[in-house]
């Protein structure tokens, strides 16, 4: 049996310094916004032929408003694994229909085979990406209250504190990282960060079922013994459960980022990856001990209310 | 005995493959009442080929669902409803701006949701959605267009409504025309007839025009094109014109609407504005396909080289899962989208968790010194409540988030709560079904069959 209690200060201290890194970058440089928070325009399409990027700068020239858009090209691959033909995505801000098609007519006009298939053109205004924060904020904050609501109606308030708290510790880690990496967000990460809400608490409620039931069945001992028993006997399915899906997000992240080369879905699978890392880690080393900590607060309490 | 088990373990394959031999050359020995023993480890147990019969047809049932599952979803024409980020096409959100004193309401709304309609009639667009969205928005989804550019130029023209001469000469715009409604009065005429008022310039405009062209037709078009051809009967001085002819009560109806909402009372501003080429999202589909399947082997390989008989058998019920989502997906009013189908192959790794938890209760069980058959049973009762427990907690999310949220999270979360409730059925049913199938039928013999060392 491992000693996971035991050694909780040790996983305290590594995810306090995980935590504080992250807040630090997220105060400092924050999370690279997308058009769909931001507002703002992304272009893509295929230029049909080697296009050098003195050539694309020079069709971009005339748009006032672009001076300081980004302009990426993307490589993909076909089935067989040969280079398809290289994409252009540019970012700007927002920019109204007229001179949105005034764009698409200058590189058509420079670059005869752009096709009219492989395009995308996506235009957000500020109104709706300050919505679209606001929603998930608001609504991300309203599951949280539904979910502290169902598992003290199931198991205790404390079980609910300690899930919530490992779940928020999971979610500050993820957009840490996001923040330090500087992987543009945007809409597909709000969908990833709501799976690793769903990811961890699942986890973490089933750590705490064994929990339950432990002490149901055992009258003597102490919690501390529950708790490692506990931990140890889920660690199997733990590791299982996400091994499986590291599987298929790895099939995934391979798929995208080979084969298409640029995605906002490839932000989407990182931060599915990097979530189901943090929830198995947090659901093992931190919930638990957590619940414990919150116990032993009250049986000092209660130690010291016999004391007086 | 301890010999017997190891040589069981390390053979298992071939173990299993002479259990099904055995069958198939013994079969049922007459007057055993459709049973036949065979010695295992010393032990007598007892073949049921009843049940087994069911176990494998039960089996082969799977197969075929996911087959047609799978067939279906492929099948982009008929098949399970793609979003526009995979289907390709258009979206668009507009707000509608007051203009002057004409105010934003519900008819205003009503009246451009109209125009737009006609327009995308004319692109001729399978499944168009022109809906109201909040008080003062306007939600275009346009799925499926040959050309998706022209649509987005299509939608964003103002409106245009003109009355024109017989010579061609364009006489009064719509933005001069103050309202067109349906009447009738029946002491004079049975048929109904459209009423229309213009503001000041129009009603000189109008003044002007019946004066020259009294007698002559004056053409009335909405864009392009032409929704009326009246005959000009009388002078109109006052602003107050009717276009009368043996009128249904609905196609008096519709011009009224049409004239109203080509005088366009509110601007429309774009908010968003999406637009995908038609093959763009489906060499993502494609590559999502592939990885898909990659994944699903793999899980299948890692649960069946760990879980032994019983990893088959979380094949076969994560198989099955699949084939139940996508079937859900086609049925039920969902649009899968990018973020959807990254969901959905992410589940493939999540949804056997439910399968992993009952098998590790199991093992605990049998550790514990159970016989099998009572650790299957205690272990499924055991694993029953983390699941549903864990399973509701998610659930609760994706309910709160398809109250809340919008769009493409809204959707996100109608995937995410299928794939949850389809999971959770099959973890707690399906392999219940088959893991007892699988022992009742003597298939599952020890804890071999499920992994356990002892």
């Amino acid at each position: 049996m491992i000693d996971f209690i035991g050694n909780r200060r040790k996983a305290y201290l590594l995810s306090a310094a995980l935590i504080v890194a992250g807040l630090l970058s997220l105060a400092i440089f924050g999370l690279n916004l997308g058009i769909d928070f931001t507002g703002g325009t992304v272009l893509q399409f295929y230029v049909g032929e080697e296009a050098s990027l003195e050539e694309i700068e020079a069709a971009i020239e005339p748009f006032d408003e672009l001076e300081g858009a980004t302009v990426q090209v993307i490589q993909g691959r076909d089935l067989e694994g040969q280079p398809t033909e290289e994409g252009l995505i540019i970012r700007g801000p927002y920019m109204p229909q007229e001179r949105r098609d005034a764009l698409v007519d200058e590189f058509r006009s420079r670059f005869p085979g752009m096709t009219a298939d492989d395009l995308r053109i996506e235009s957000v205004g500020a109104v709706i990406g300050a919505e679209l924060t606001r929603q998930a904020l608001l609504s991300l904050f309203v599951a949280i209250l539904a979910m502290v609501a169902y598992i003290t109606f199931r198991f205790e308030f404390k079980f609910a504190v300690a899930t919530i708290t490992a779940l928020l510790h999971n979610i500050i880690i993820v957009l840490g990282i996001f923040s330090i990496l500087q992987m543009e967000i945007n809409v597909p990460f709000v969908a990833a960060i709501l799976t690793v809400f769903g990811y961890s608490v699942n986890d973490t409620i089933v750590i705490m079922d064994r929990i339950r039931e432990n002490i149901k069945h055992r009258k003597k001992g102490e919690y501390v013994e529950v708790v490692n028993q506990s931990i140890n006997q889920n660690l199997v399915r733990s590791i299982n459960t996400s091994l499986t899906t590291l599987l298929v997000l790895t099939a995934l992240l391979f798929g995208f980022h080979y084969f298409i080369g640029s995605l906002d879905l490839i932000v989407f699978v990182v931060a599915l990856i990097l979530g189901v890392f943090v929830g198995t880690y947090s659901s093992i080393f931190i919930a638990s001990p957590l619940w414990l900590n919150l116990q032993d607060y009250k049986f000092s309490l209660s130690r010291r209310r016999k004391a007086a | 005995m301890t010999t017997w088990l190891r040589s069981a373990i390390l053979n298992r394959v071939w173990n299993l493959a002479l259990v099904f031999r055995s069958r198939s050359w013994a079969g049922p020995a007459p007057g055993c009442a459709g049973r036949f023993e065979r010695r295992v480890m010393g032990m007598k147990k007892t073949f049921n080929p009843g049940r087994l019969l069911i176990l494998v047809v039960l089996c082969v049932l799977i197969i075929f669902s996911a087959y047609h599952s799978f067939q279906n979803a492929a099948d982009r024409e008929e098949g399970i409803r793609r979003g526009l980020d995979i289907a390709g096409g258009l979206y668009v959100l507009m707000e509608a701006v007051e203009t002057g004193d004409r105010e934003v309401d519900e008819d205003a709304i009503n009246r451009a949701i109209e125009v737009i309609r006609n327009r995308v009639d004319e692109l001729g667009v399978a499944e168009p959605v022109i809906a109201p969205q909040g008080d003062d928005r306007i939600r275009i989804e346009l799925p499926d267009l040959e050309d998706v550019e022209q649509a987005r130029e299509i939608i964003g023209r103002t409106a245009m409504l003109t009355f024109v001469g017989p010579d061609g000469e364009e006489i009064v715009t719509g933005a001069h025309l103050e309202g067109a409604r349906v009447e009738r009065q029946p002491e004079i005429s049975p048929y109904p007839f459209v009423s229309l008022e213009f503001d000041s310039v129009g009603t000189r405009l109008f003044a002007e025009a019946t004066q020259e062209y009294f007698g002559e037709p004056i053409a009335i078009y909405l864009d392009d094109t032409k929704i009326s051809e009246p005959v000009v009967r009388a002078v109109i001085t006052e602003g107050h014109a009717t276009i009368e002819g043996n009128f249904e009560y609905e196609e008096a109806a519709e011009l009224a609407l049409l004239l109203r909402s080509g005088a366009l009372p509110v601007e429309l501003r774009e908010l968003e504005s999406r637009l995908v080429g038609p093959t763009l999202g489906q060499r993502t589909e494609e590559i999502a396909a592939y990885a898909a399947a990659v994944g699903l082997i793999l899980v299948l390989l890692f649960m069946i080289l760990y879980y032994r008989l019983a990893g088959i058998i979380a094949g076969f019920a994560l198989v099955f899962y699949l084939s139940l989502v996508l079937w859900a997906l086609n049925y039920l009013p969902t649009t899968l989208t990018l973020p959807g189908i990254a969901g959905l192959i992410l589940s493939i790794g999540m949804a056997v968790d439910a399968n992993v938890i009952i098998f590790e209760r199991i093992k605990d069980e049998l550790r514990s010194g159970r016989t099998i058959r009572s650790a299957m049973e205690s272990g499924f009762n055991r694993a029953f409540r983390a699941i549903l427990d864990a399973n509701v907690t998610t659930l609760i999310v994706t309910v709160v988030l398809f109250i809340m949220a919008s769009g493409p999270v809204r959707g996100f979360a109608v995937t995410l709560f299928i794939g949850i409730v389809c999971s959770m059925f099959t973890a707690i049913v399906l392999t219940r079904v088959l893991l007892r199938l699988a022992f009742k039928s003597g298939v599952i013999q020890s804890g071999a069959y499920v992994g356990v060392k002892i």
